[in-house]
């Protein structure tokens, strides 16, 4: 897909939730590393797939990025403009070109409110159209999505889970956005009403120049949708890679791991394949482990893991990966990585050796 | 041993509302040999969980009316009495649910609710039931047990109350499990583990275990015989090998279609399986895939039956009026498995 426009930049943003305690003056005592340090682009007409497992941060991310939390620090421009520091009267007008679509449709949706008015609320807040103008609009809208304009009067309780997943998009649609933030869209919903959805996002993509942030566990899914893809662990962006790549030849050994586990629909295939099963489950971001924080789960770590925090160093294939140890990669490769300009900043700039990696790949 | 361990014959299950009666399971019969992998797969509202409830006793009410057979090692269950079905629940044939959180008490610790349950059904010292249930926490791969044990359910990981879970499930060394969507709430990493803990308890004790489930892939991991179910009835049964590899009706076509697979070339479009599953209110006269299906003819008018229809595998049946080599050329889209999409109104 050829690329528009830059038209999200996120850089070393942060957000950490305070956890306090105390009788008469709150005390703070931890901190939630939600999201530690990470930085993306998003160009226009584009789809980035984030991935990780639950409370890797993604979630938190995308909210983050686009103020509906304030962040801890960092910077995100939205076509080249800061958006950290906005008050909510400026960012009013932006809140018009980004929009959300979120997991749940039974509980994203008003019980109280007949489906017209859902939709049809962001364009009259924003001015844009009443009267029969704005029902008229408004069905026009469901008919683009695939619901019949005639249940304009319903409420979301008279439709199906993927229905109101339509509903739900036929909102975000409304106001004609250019970033669709979508969180998870589809893991509430049935295999083959899923295909259904994916296909409506891909077809309004093409049709209004969509882009895409689009949050998922499915790594199938992601990568139907994806132009690109970033792997999340702990609050961190352990790899970003063109989706192609990432599947072909995953760099970090989580994202090598995450790709494993999921179970392939053919008996055979499943059987010939040794998954990596990996041990434990994923430590608390209040208190994330020291260096690399995948290195307590990590089948290749070493010493150099535990004490070190790798940078996200760049690669030739135009992937970046977090790792001491990468996978997938000969010894030239490695050797021609630079630590990625938007590295972390708690990161030290300690590139993989050759020589090492590549003993450890074999 | 002589005989299937679990028998269902004919099973039906309706439930009276106020907007009429939900033909909730419609003629489901299956047989479970002992040591077996059942995976009965569909989608919400198949009713797949209402017969595995039922199997249990489960669904059993002022308002449910249930007919057919049931038979634990010859012993019928849908006619036992509570008391009946107690000492078979939990003894003979446990279950785990999806969601590991709402299916433990919150306020009460991990250990004492297995004990609670071991002494429900046997009559030993409480000392003895904790024991075991530390090393039915051990069995399952929960470090330190014995500290775990005195752990409350929210101290524990969505991972680790599913392992939980299924240590409850196992503590009185049931013969079959049944498990409802196991893994479905969990993050793969870790449905990977769970899946590899109900393989080894499979092979290792010789556990029977039915696996409900939507996932295919999970499917293809561990099962082996599939039973696809829509709308209340089985619409195919087979080996893992023939329903993946030879899938006789438009539905299954449409589920694996339908699947965003990592192991193939990322088609341009995702086949798509137009519409909706229809209510159990209202449901279509004549092949309930029909309002759905593009190789819908005249013939679907009238419901095909649960039917052996290859000559080549004894043990699958499908309810589909194709002939089978007509299947073959149909269920091709795209040089895989799928349906054709059709515009059909939503």
């Amino acid at each position: 897909m050829a690329r528009g426009e830059l038209l999200l930049e996120v850089s070393h943003l942060v957000k950490h939730f305070p956890i306090k305690s105390g009788i008469l003056f709150d005390r703070e005592v931890a901190r939630v590393r939600a999201v530690d340090d990470v930085s993306f682009t998003l160009h226009e007409g584009e789809t980035l797939g984030l991935v990780g497992e639950s409370g890797c941060g993604k979630s938190t991310l995308c909210r983050t990025a686009i103020q509906l939390l304030e962040p801890t620090s960092g910077s995100v421009k939205y076509r080249g403009r800061e958006l950290v520091g906005l008050s909510r009267r400026e960012l009013r007008p932006l809140r018009r070109e980004i929009q959300m679509i979120f997991q749940d449709p039974y509980s994203s949706l008003n019980p109280r409110k007949r489906v017209g008015q859902i939709i049809g609320d962001p364009l009259q807040l924003h001015g844009l159209a009443s009267g029969n103008h704005l029902r008229r609009e408004v069905q026009q809208l469901m008919d683009r999505v695939g619901l019949q304009p005639e249940h304009y009067n319903r409420y979301p309780h008279e439709f199906s889970g993927g229905q109101r997943q339509r509903i739900g998009i036929a909102r975000a649609l409304a106001l004609r956005p250019k970033l669709i933030i979508a969180d998870e869209p589809v893991s509430a919903l049935d295999v083959s009403i899923q295909a259904q959805i994916i296909n409506l996002l891909e077809d309004l993509q093409d049709e209004f120049n969509l882009s895409y942030i689009f949050v998922a566990h499915d790594l199938g899914v992601v990568r139907h949708v994806s132009d690109r893809i970033a792997v999340m662990y702990l609050g961190k962006i352990v790899e970003r890679s063109p989706a192609v790549e990432l599947y072909e030849q995953p760099i970090h050994p989580y994202s090598v791991a995450l790709l494993s586990a999921v179970p392939i629909p053919d008996p055979k295939a499943n059987a010939a394949r040794r998954p990596i099963v990996l041990e434990g489950d994923v430590p608390s971001p209040v208190d994330p482990p020291p260096g690399c924080r995948f290195h307590t789960r990590c089948p290749w770590a070493t010493e150099v893991c535990s004490e070190d925090e790798p940078p996200l160093a760049a690669y030739e294939s135009g992937q970046a990966a977090a790792c001491h140890h990468p996978r997938n990669v000969d010894a030239g490769m490695i050797a021609a990585t630079e630590v990625a300009p938007d590295s972390p900043e708690s990161a030290s700039d300690l590139l993989p050796e050759p020589e090492q990696a590549a003993a450890a790949a074999r | 041993m002589a005989g299937p361990l679990l028998e269902i014959e004919d099973l039906k299950v309706d439930f009276r509302t106020d907007e009429g009666t939900v033909h909730a399971v419609d003629g489901v019969s299956l047989s479970l040999e002992a040591g077996e992998v059942l995976s009965i797969v569909g989608e919400s509202g198949c009713g797949k969980s209402v017969t595995a409830m039922t199997i249990l006793g489960l669904t059993r009410g002022p308002n449910a009316r249930i007919s057919g057979s049931i038979r634990y090692q010859g012993q019928e269950l849908t006619t036992a009495s509570n008391d009946e079905l107690e000492t078979v629940r939990g003894n003979r044939i446990a279950m785990v649910f999806q969601d590991p959180m709402s299916s433990f008490n919150p306020v009460h610790r991990i250990g004492d609710q297995i004990v609670e349950a071991i002494l429900a059904h046997h009559d030993i010292e409480k000392e003895a039931a904790h024991r075991q249930a530390v090393e039915a926490l051990r069995s399952v791969g929960i470090p330190d047990p014995e500290t775990r044990a005195r752990h409350y359910p929210f101290e524990f990981s969505g991972g680790m109350r599913q392992r939980a879970m299924i240590a409850m499930a196992l503590a009185l060394e049931p013969a079959i499990l049944i498990a409802d969507e196991p893994t479905t709430a969990l993050d793969v990493t870790i449905q990977a583990q769970i899946l590899e803990l109900l393989q080894d308890l499979n092979q290792e004790r010789g556990l029977s275990v039915v696996l409900i489930t939507h996932d295919l892939g999970v499917v293809a991991e561990i099962a082996e015989r599939v039973m696809v179910m829509y709308a209340g009835q089985i619409v195919e049964q087979g080996t893992l090998e023939e329903i993946f590899y030879d899938p006789q009706h438009p539905y299954t076509w449409g589920l694996m279609g339908s699947l965003t697979r990592l192991d193939q070339e990322r088609p341009e479009r995702l086949p798509q399986i137009g519409g909706q599953p229809p209510s159990l209110l209202g449901l279509p006269p004549g092949c309930r895939f029909r309002p759905r299906c593009p190789h819908a003819f005249d013939r679907c008018a009238e419901l095909p039956g649960l039917e052996h229809r290859l000559a080549k595998e004894p043990g699958h049946l499908d309810r589909c009026w194709l002939e089978p080599s007509e299947k073959k050329e149909k269920r091709e889209v795209e040089g895989r498995i799928g349906l054709e999409a059709r515009k059909v109104s939503v």
